[in-house]
């Protein structure tokens, strides 16, 4: 009797089920407390393998959506989809290759950073026992924490509790990691060991949804972003093309003012407005040597002209219309 | 799962201080008897007068004792901490995203504190039984009917008698895995479910109210002291038993209704 199995000639057919390009997927996501709406209608499209930079400031809702993609609240109204699967109906086949932070660390005081890690795995599926002293051990090496692997979780700093609470969500490979505010409470020192971290797990191909309100983070880190404000997303993408949409300025120093500003306007440039003898307005395309030969042209005296690119902090409050406060 | 609870629970330290506790009072009363004599026959609590007789009823004395109100007392504790205690320490989001789920973890949590119930009342009669017999004699029983039954048939009906005091909390237990999964504040959630038996204890204890009696969750719980009779009356047992699974039923379902559907918030 031949061995079973796919002669010459016949074709194995492929095994590769169809793979969602979007991580995460939120289609109207509304959560309401009270009469106000936490999260305001966000369609959120995270893609597979990006680095994914969830900013906006304190209390504009960012852990609120990250509960609702998780399952732990649900939606007012909207959905949502994790790794292609509906949530919260298919959250315990799903949920196994998400690992996640949510709001800070959270762990048993009276219990060892080990025997924290070794109880939440046993207390779900997909956490095989015969591993998982290996998987405990590289995830605590992983964040740094070996050394303290045995010292009770009260006794640990709140970097260390960080620190664990990655560990956490390192217990087993992932296909997406959901991290909010993983640097909060660290020294200098720890917030670069994470950040590098990250870049490491997004390299080796998970996709990493970063919660944060530090800007530079985001910026370091991440490859899409997405701008939370009030519930409201007010924009996402591509880390470049929230840089683009801050258009440079240009700014001017002549000796009319007056005429200088008119005749800019009448070229085109958006927002011209004065500052003493200087006048600055967004370029929106204009050239900034067409508008200095303009000027002079025109007999104005150019003292000085510079173009002003603007960081991604301005681009953030071009958007939102305020500064990087707590929302009220 | 249901392991990893136990050891966690069991595992707690506020736990083991409550066992101790439990198993001290039977000691101190087995004590109390040797040096100073017991009381006079009927007196006292349940049984405490023949405790010196033999160690059998020692235990069953220290089961009168704590049945009322420390046993119940030390149930609260257990069962209001389940799920409001994981929500207060934040690590209920972590089970749930592990995913525990949601109906899954509940049942671990309440076939755990079921088990509590039921070693709590055990702990109560083993130390009872080591203490009686470190004190007093250990031959035949004489049964509250007055009829005699070897040593280890009044043995077996001690651990049966800490069994049906065990599943005598379970009606208590759901109560506080209930109000566990309502609340954030593990103090909230132990406060309301005590507060439930003295409530209960009183409406018991009101003649006029006597309508309500056959209703209420403590009215049979003495019920496990005709199992010192020979031959056992089952009747007020059976009672007992059928009425914390009507509890069970009820309050379980209302803690599952509530437990799935709740925005983890904490």
């Amino acid at each position: 009797m031949a061995a079973q199995g796919p002669g010459p000639g016949t074709v194995t057919p492929s095994l590769a089920v169809q793979t969602p390009s979007l991580a995460i997927q939120t289609q109207g996501l509304t959560k309401v407390f009270g009469r106000v709406p936490a999260v305001d209608a966000i369609d959120l499209a995270v893609p597979v393998g990006s680095t994914y930079g969830f900013l906006g400031p304190n209390g504009s809702g960012k852990t609120t959506t990250i509960r609702g993609i998780l399952g732990l609240l649900s939606a007012t109204s909207g959905g949502c989809a994790l790794l292609g699967e509906p949530m919260p109906e298919r959250a315990m086949a799903t949920l196994p290759h998400v690992g996640a932070l949510v709001e800070g660390p959270a762990f048993y005081p009276w219990l060892s950073g080990h025997d924290n890690l070794a109880r939440l795995d046993a207390m779900g599926p997909d956490g095989r026992s015969s591993t998982r002293p290996g998987r405990i051990g590289d995830a605590l090496a992983r964040v740094g924490l070996s050394a303290a692997a045995k010292k009770k979780y009260k006794a640990y700093s709140l970097g260390m509790r960080q620190r664990l609470g990655l560990a956490s969500a390192l217990l087993r490979p992932r296909q997406l990691l959901v991290l909010d505010e993983p640097t909060n409470g660290m020294d200098p020192q720890g917030t670069r060991e994470i950040r590098h971290l990250i870049r490491q797990l997004g390299e080796e191909g998970s996709t990493v949804f970063l919660s944060s309100h530090l800007l530079s983070e985001i910026e370091q880190v991440c490859s899409h972003v997405g701008v939370m404000h009030r519930g409201k997303l007010l924009m996402q993408g591509r880390l470049e093309e929230l840089r683009a949409s801050a258009a440079p300025k240009l700014r001017v120093e002549v000796d009319d003012p007056a005429r200088a500003g008119q005749l800019l306007a009448g070229l085109g440039m958006a927002d011209v407005a004065r500052e003493g003898n200087q006048l600055v307005g967004t370029l929106d395309g204009l050239r900034p040597q067409d508008c200095c030969r303009q000027l002079v042209e025109a007999g104005i005296g150019v003292r000085m002209l510079v173009r002003e690119q603007r960081s991604l902090e301005d681009a953030f409050v071009a958007l939102t219309g305020e500064g990087f406060n707590v929302a009220g | 799962m249901w392991l990893v609870e136990a050891r966690t629970v069991f595992g707690r330290a506020r736990v083991r201080a409550l066992l101790v506790a439990l198993a001290a009072v039977p000691v101190l009363l087995a004590l109390a008897v040797y040096l100073s004599g017991g009381p006079g026959a009927g007196a006292g609590p349940a049984f405490l007068d023949r405790a010196s007789r033999n160690g059998v009823f020692t235990a069953l004395a220290g089961l009168a004792v704590t049945m009322p109100f420390f046993i119940p007392l030390s149930v609260s504790v257990v069962a209001g901490d389940a799920i409001a205690g994981e929500a207060s320490l934040g690590t209920l989001r972590y089970l749930l995203v592990r995913p525990a789920g949601r109906s899954r973890l509940l049942l671990a949590k309440g076939v755990v504190v079921a088990l509590y119930c039921v070693v709590a009342a055990l702990v109560v009669v083993a130390a009872g039984l080591v203490a009686g017999f470190a004190f007093f004699p250990h031959g035949s029983v004489v049964t509250l009917s007055g009829t005699t039954v070897p040593l280890l048939d009044g043995v077996g009906r001690s651990l049966l008698a800490a069994t049906v005091v065990g599943a005598s909390m379970f009606g208590l237990a759901s109560i506080g895995l209930f109000v566990s999964t309502i609340t954030d504040a593990p103090i909230a959630a132990m406060a309301v479910t005590v507060a439930v038996v003295i409530v209960s204890a009183i409406v018991d204890g009101v003649p006029q109210l006597s309508f309500l009696h056959p209703w209420m969750l403590t009215n049979y719980w003495t019920a496990f002291t005709d199992l010192a009779r020979a031959p056992v009356r089952w009747h007020q047992i059976w009672k007992d038993l059928v009425l914390q699974a009507g509890y069970l039923v009820v309050f379980g379902s209302a803690a599952w209704a509530r437990m799935t559907s709740r925005d983890v918030l904490a």
